[in-house]
């Protein structure tokens, strides 16, 4: 055992912290951390803890690395007792190592910014008038700096163009790969010759600038690959095997055909087989959207992914792994092609219009001055200054510039956005559908006790409290605020309800047909009077708001469910949606959705089962909360990360905001290009124009982008 | 202009040693976790309240 030598060492110490990462054997993933509190809050839950050897938090990905050997729910208990939700991530699933693709991006950004900045330095003598050999001078060291820089910094241009070209097409990289070389080239030339005009800087700063777009897209799309890893090990899987009557924790991929496997209450079913046990109850909604529980009798078929509602049960393993019906549909969905892939993104519509354009106006700009005047060299330069001026700097960083605050600040609000396109798509949307089961409702219930006279709940609190029947179970939750009544000779009486004494007379929660009452549903019976209890489906925390806030933007919303219709009128009637489909299949949803897009309409898909994956991958734009099934969110273009859907409405703004930036900086770009073109065409372009009017587009173009962030 | 001999290999070495530390930085994880340090350095980490912290940094 080492102590540090001072309490500060440990922590700042980069060695010390890199050494304990290294440990961490737990992940848990924290959507709700955001600030220097809530590190602290969760460093301090997490290390007061016997056990735990340390705990670093990471707060760009909201995730906490642990070292332990304490069970991951003790974890997660304890960081809930502080005050924040907790997922544990699967730490073999995840990607825990640096980014090496991102850090070579950063180095060529670094690299070539501080040569930008050296090699400025240097032209800016040159612009104020040195001359001759001086000048010469200054432009060799400038070579020296510029040329092995361009070379090593812009290979990711090279590579990109290089491919293009070998298959006959022409992409952003091309007019941008020829401007570097032919500008570093040109330049060299002219050093050697002891011409006057070096575009090194020039070269330099659009190999920087352009690195910079790279980067930021880089960022967020290997975010959204993260964030995608995160969400597949955001289940755990493992399964309780028996061995006789011992159990043990097994990986899912270890299930054999014919194992026996136990389901806690509560978890999820991890393979296709026949149950073993009496009976079960089971949430089978991810396939059907139906909110009621299955009961299955033994010998019946369970299927993999169903949840546990009832008593731990057995299952007889029939399939498993990717053999279950649950990845047999989810394979399916995920062939599917997406709406992502018929969509063209607004850069390379841009593009598709730009590159041509340049290189049709440098070369009219040589064939024009070399007719004019018969001078090569001279026609030569302006060719390539007006691919320098015309380079895409500000078109380049554009689109990534703004999608990366969008995608940024919406992650900051808890949704994960996977593509930047998918922002895109989203602005274009005028309709919102909404699944109904584990989408606006969750598991339980919202129980009406506002009927119940004082004795009646203190005695309803008493009788819930000693029952673990998931009505119970939501009655305690609904009474957490009433002191139980001193009820006797409780008893669960099974299939019923409770049964207890309480001043002398028999009191019942329980259905009631048991209490001998007219209604069928819950009710508590005091003596001889039954009282019903109305139990409603609980809706998604923020979901009213959200609804309420997207029909006053203008949105149409509808309700689509594989539910009975009488619950999901009810729950229609509760959110005031007046459209809605009940008892529809996945392929009825499918069918709904095209015809929509047959009628012109742009269709966003808020769903969470596995009968709603193909109408997400179908839809315009796609959402779905965390609690869905991995089919279901690699189908999504948004994760809801929180449970609420109170912010729902905000990704909808920050989208449209976002596509407006986009198109904002296009135009910004176009107009610097408008001015700067007809400059070099004419042949008076210096490398102070081109650098001035690079630099300043450029700047503008982040600046603007980062207005997004204002989007309230 | 004699001057230029001693000031360009400066500049250049100023510029040189900054691309080193900036090369430095990245060899060393400091791009990992650019909001968590920026936000932990409004951490009190000699307070009393941290001290669990430090009492369990035994590897």
């Amino acid at each position: 055992m080492t102590t540090a030598v001072c309490p500060a060492c440990s922590t700042s110490s980069l060695a010390v912290s890199q050494a304990e990462d290294a440990q961490a054997n737990v992940f848990l993933s924290l959507p709700e951390i955001h600030c220097a509190g809530c590190i602290g809050k969760v460093e301090r839950a997490l290390n007061g803890l016997d056990g735990v050897r340390n705990a670093r938090v990471n707060l760009s990905l909201k995730r906490v690395a642990i070292a332990t050997d304490l069970p991951v729910a003790t974890l997660v208990e304890t960081l809930e007792k502080a005050g924040y939700e907790a997922h544990p991530l699967d730490s073999k699933l995840l990607d825990t190592g640096a980014d090496p693709q991102g850090r070579a991006l950063l180095f060529r950004l670094g690299l070539s910014g501080f040569a930008m900045m050296n090699v400025m330095l240097l032209s800016v003598s040159v612009w104020s008038g040195a001359e001759a050999v001086t000048r010469d001078m200054f432009h060799l060291i400038s070579a020296a700096i510029a040329l092995p820089v361009v070379l090593i910094a812009g290979q990711p241009f090279f590579h990109n163009a290089w491919s293009a070209l070998k298959v006959r097409t022409l992409n952003m990289d091309v007019p941008i790969s020829l401007a570097i070389l032919l500008a570093a080239g040109m330049s060299l030339f002219e050093t050697l010759n002891g011409g006057e005009h070096a575009y090194f800087d020039a070269a330099l700063s659009l190999t920087f600038f352009l690195l910079i777009g790279r980067y930021l897209d880089h960022r967020s799309r290997s975010a959204a690959r993260s964030a995608a890893s995160e969400l597949s090990a955001l289940e755990v899987r493992t399964a309780t095997r028996m061995r006789g009557e011992a159990t043990e924790i097994v990986d899912v991929t270890d299930l054999a055909i014919g194992d026996e496997v136990l389901i806690p209450t509560g978890v999820r079913v991890p393979a296709d087989g026949e149950l073993l046990s009496g009976q079960a109850r089971t949430d089978r909604s991810f396939l059907t959207g139906e909110s009621d529980a299955v009961h299955l009798q033994r010998g019946e078929a369970v299927q993999a992914g169903e949840v546990n509602l009832g008593q731990p049960f057995r299952i007889r393993a029939t399939a498993v792994g990717e053999d279950t019906t649950l990845r047999r549909v989810a394979a399916l969905v995920e062939t599917a092609e997406g709406a992502r892939n018929r969509y063209t993104a607004l850069a390379d519509r841009a593009a598709r219009v730009y590159a041509p354009t340049v290189h049709l106006l440098a070369l009219a700009a040589f064939v024009a001055w070399l007719a004019a005047t018969g001078d090569v060299r001279h026609a030569i330069n302006i060719a390539i200054a007006v691919l320098i001026i015309t380079c895409p700097c500000a078109l380049g960083l554009a689109v990534p510039a703004v999608s990366t605050a969008a995608i940024g600040k919406l992650y900051d609000l808890g949704f994960l956005v996977k593509s930047g396109t998918a922002l895109e798509r989203l602005a274009e949307v005028d309709t919102v559908v909404f699944d109904k089961t584990g989408t606006l409702t969750l598991p339980g219930f919202d129980l009406t006790v506002s009927d119940l006279d004082p004795d009646q709940r203190a005695v309803a609190r008493a009788l819930a409290q000693s029952s673990s029947h998931p009505a119970s179970r939501a009655l305690t939750e609904a009474l957490s605020g009433v002191a139980p009544a001193t009820v006797t000779d409780i008893e669960e009486v099974s299939g019923h309800g409770v049964v207890g004494r309480w001043n002398g007379k028999t009191v019942r929660l329980g259905h009631g047909t048991w209490l001998g009452a007219s209604f069928r549903g819950l009710g508590l019976g005091i003596g001889d009077a039954a009282t019903e209890i109305v139990q409603s489906e609980k809706l998604r925390p923020g979901a009213p708001e959200a609804i309420g806030e997207l029909k006053a933007m203008g949105y149409d919303v509808i309700l689509m469910s594989g539910d009975r219709t009488a619950a999901v009128e009810e729950v229609a009637a509760r959110l005031s949606i007046p459209d809605l489909h009940a008892g529809v299949s996945a392929e009825e949803k499918h069918a709904i959705l095209g015809r929509l897009a047959e009628a012109g309409h742009k269709v966003a898909m808020v769903g969470d089962g596995l009968n709603d994956a193909a109408s997400l991958a179908a839809a315009h734009a796609s959402i779905a909360p965390s609690s869905a099934l991995d089919a279901t969110r690699n189908a999504a273009d948004i994760v809801v990360l929180r449970e609420t859907f109170a912010d729902i409405p905000k990704t909808f703004r920050t989208a449209r905001a976002a596509t407006h930036l986009s198109r904002q900086n296009f135009g910004i770009a176009t107009v610097y290009n408008m001015i700067a073109v007809p400059v070099a065409l004419a042949g008076f372009a210096t490398p102070l124009i081109a650098a001035l009017s690079m630099s300043s587009s450029s700047i503008t173009v982040l600046l603007n982008a980062l207005r997004v962030r204002w989007v309230k | 202009m004699n001057v230029l001999v001693f000031l360009i290999p400066v500049s250049l070495i100023l510029g040189g040693i900054g691309a080193a530390a900036f090369i430095w930085t990245l060899k060393t994880d400091q791009y990992d976790d650019p909001a968590g340090d920026a936000a932990r350095i409004l951490l009190d980490e000699d307070g009393p309240d941290a001290g669990p912290i430090e009492d369990s940094k035994e590897n």
